[in-house]
């Protein structure tokens, strides 16, 4: 039996093949990447079109076009395929059954989220992948480079959301409110947290958080993938709304990685201590 | 009594106000076959669910096998534990084979010996279909089967007959038959008292959290000091003769159908009402004594 602090790797790897076969069985891995397909290529091959053009030609209109997308898309598509992961079980009347296997609770989280991860991955990858694919008949490598920049940034945000969804089905007492927190929790850090700051930025004539501003960012997962994905070119900045004001010294990739690895990490451990209690 | 494998002492269990087991007390010793009865409600999931470690005891120790059921030990133990719930939910997209092999890969049980166990459960014929096209009767086979994975020594079965056919509840409990005859440990409960009364050693009455009644079904019937039942047949001509005879007992009313007459007679007056009944044994056919049954125990201790 091969040991990893203390959890059985063999037992997080027999649920995450579950989990992984469950979502390519029931087509949900061909559905994401069917809408992460379509979206990314009529974005590359139209996104030009205000400005006369229609074809593959500018990459940095097309990935901010892509994050713009990518910025609602993902963490939606990652909160509904882990959602109901641990209380769906336990709704169900399939958690004792499972536990009663030799298997601990942490191996039963971790398993449930690389199997899914493994699921949102395949589809963000292939998905916008397709696009990057469309990008390479045309454009240098070095255009490529950042499209791949763009395509990990993109799974990296699929794993937070996934992990703060894990988080919030071992937190939910049922199903329904499981599906409520998780569209709460879309709507905070997609639609109204950068709102919030904008809003107390401008109130307050500049004078609160202009200094906290930037760190403020970097508590929000989507802002964090924003980031990662600014080029600097100003006629692009436009898309990417409050992000640009972060400073150079803050948009490092390293440290943003590491942000969004936190991301990932921090809401897992509470699950799992809340799981576990 | 043999060696326990089932240790409870002490158990308690509450959820907010509400008491589910109120020191619960047992031990259950290895290759035991071990009937758990009470109402619903009574306490015997949550018993279960601690048996299993699946929820800790608010007080108390319970130990299987000697390791305690919240220590980090426990797993291992797991790997020798079959569990069938009371509402069985399995994953209506796997098949039935596939449903096996998911369970059976976590306590390391081979693949072949999937298809050997749903062969003995009467399903090779089904283990390629969907679950979701499984009736109850086979979901309850499947999840039996499951239980078995991995040669158990102890069975926890909650309602292991539910939906099942008098068919499948007879292959049911010959294959229980033969997990004894390997030593394997069996606790077991059950509505229908009449099926598990014959085939446990011992039982435990479970009622508002506590065990009311623990024993052997015959011993609980001489505790509970429950009546017998005479049963026999005479001609109505003869009834009145019947009752003078039995009248110096102070016996209860007898229940007559037909020619069929029924009496309770008390345990401490069997010798007495047979030696009442001598005198009239020519014209009495068809006569029984039958003891009370397990519904009878039960009723009794809880009233």
């Amino acid at each position: 039996m091969k040991r990893w602090g203390g959890l059985d790797v063999r037992q997080i790897g027999v649920i995450a093949r579950k989990e992984l076969s469950d979502r390519i069985r029931n087509r949900w891995v061909l559905a994401a990447t069917a809408i992460f397909s379509a979206f990314s290529l009529a974005i590359a091959y139209f996104g030009a079109a205000q400005h006369g053009v229609v074809g593959v030609s500018d990459l940095e209109v097309t990935i901010a076009s892509l994050v713009s997308l990518a910025v609602y898309l993902i963490p939606l598509i990652a909160l509904i395929l882990g959602f109901d992961a641990i209380v769906g079980e336990r709704e169900r009347g399939s958690l004792d059954l499972l536990l009663s296997m030799p298997l601990t609770r942490s191996e039963l989280l971790l398993g449930k989220y690389i199997g899914l991860s493994a699921a949102l991955t395949c589809s963000t990858a292939i998905g916008f992948g397709m696009a990057g694919v469309l990008l390479g008949s045309s454009l240098s490598p070095n255009v490529l480079y950042h499209y791949s920049g763009f395509v990990l940034s993109a799974v990296l945000l699929g794993l937070a959301f996934l992990s703060i969804a894990l988080m919030v089905s071992t937190f939910a007492a049922d199903r329904a409110s499981a599906s409520g927190a998780a569209i709460a929790v879309w709507f905070f850090l997609v639609l109204v947290y950068d709102l919030l700051l904008l809003g107390a930025l401008v109130a307050s004539g500049g004078q609160i958080g202009t200094d906290a501003f930037p760190y403020l960012l970097l508590l929000n997962p989507t802002d964090v993938f924003r980031i990662l994905n600014i080029f600097g070119r100003e006629d692009t900045r436009a898309f990417y709304g409050l992000a640009t004001v972060v400073s150079d010294g803050l948009t490092h990739p390293v440290l943003l990685c590491s942000v969004m690895l936190a991301w990932i990490l921090a809401p897992l451990a509470l699950a799992s201590w809340r799981f576990r209690k | 009594m043999v060696e326990p494998l089932i240790e409870v002492r002490g158990a308690r269990k509450r959820y907010g106000e509400i008491s589910a087991l109120d020191g619960v007390d047992l031990s259950i010793g290895a290759g035991e076959m071990f009937g758990l009865i009470g109402r619903n409600g009574a306490g015997k999931s949550t018993l279960f669910k601690l048996l299993l470690g699946l929820t800790p005891a608010t007080a108390g120790e319970i130990r299987i096998d000697g390791q305690s059921v919240s220590g980090r030990e426990f797993r291992e133990v797991r790997r020798r534990l079959g569990y069938l719930p009371e509402n069985l939910t399995l994953y209506d997209n796997l098949t039935g084979l596939e449903t096996l092999e998911f369970f059976g890969s976590m306590k390391g049980v081979p693949r072949r010996r999937c298809g050997m166990l749903l062969e003995r459960v009467g399903l090779a014929h089904a283990a390629d279909r969907r679950v979701r096209t499984y009736s109850k009767g086979m979901r309850q086979r499947l999840g039996f089967a499951q239980a078995l994975l991995g040669d158990p020594t102890l069975l926890l079965l909650d309602e292991p007959t539910n939906g099942l056919d008098p068919q499948g509840i007879r292959d049911f409990y010959c294959i229980l038959q033969e997990q004894r005859a390997r030593g394997c440990t069996i606790l077991i409960t059950s509505h229908v008292l009449a099926e598990i009364q014959e085939r446990v050693e011992r039982i435990a009455i479970l009622d508002a959290g506590k065990v009311r009644a623990l024993g052997t079904v015959h011993a609980l019937r001489e505790t509970l000091d429950l009546p017998l039942t005479f049963e026999f047949r005479i001609a109505p001509e003869w009834r009145d003769v019947l009752h003078g005879s039995l009248a110096h007992l102070m016996l209860g009313e007898p229940a007559v159908h037909q020619d069929r007459v029924c009496i309770q007679i008390p345990r401490v007056a069997r010798m007495a009402a047979l030696a009442a009944l001598a005198p009239l044994l020519g014209r009495i056919t068809h006569f029984y004594i039958r003891e009370p049954s397990l519904e009878d125990v039960f009723l009794g201790s809880s009233a």
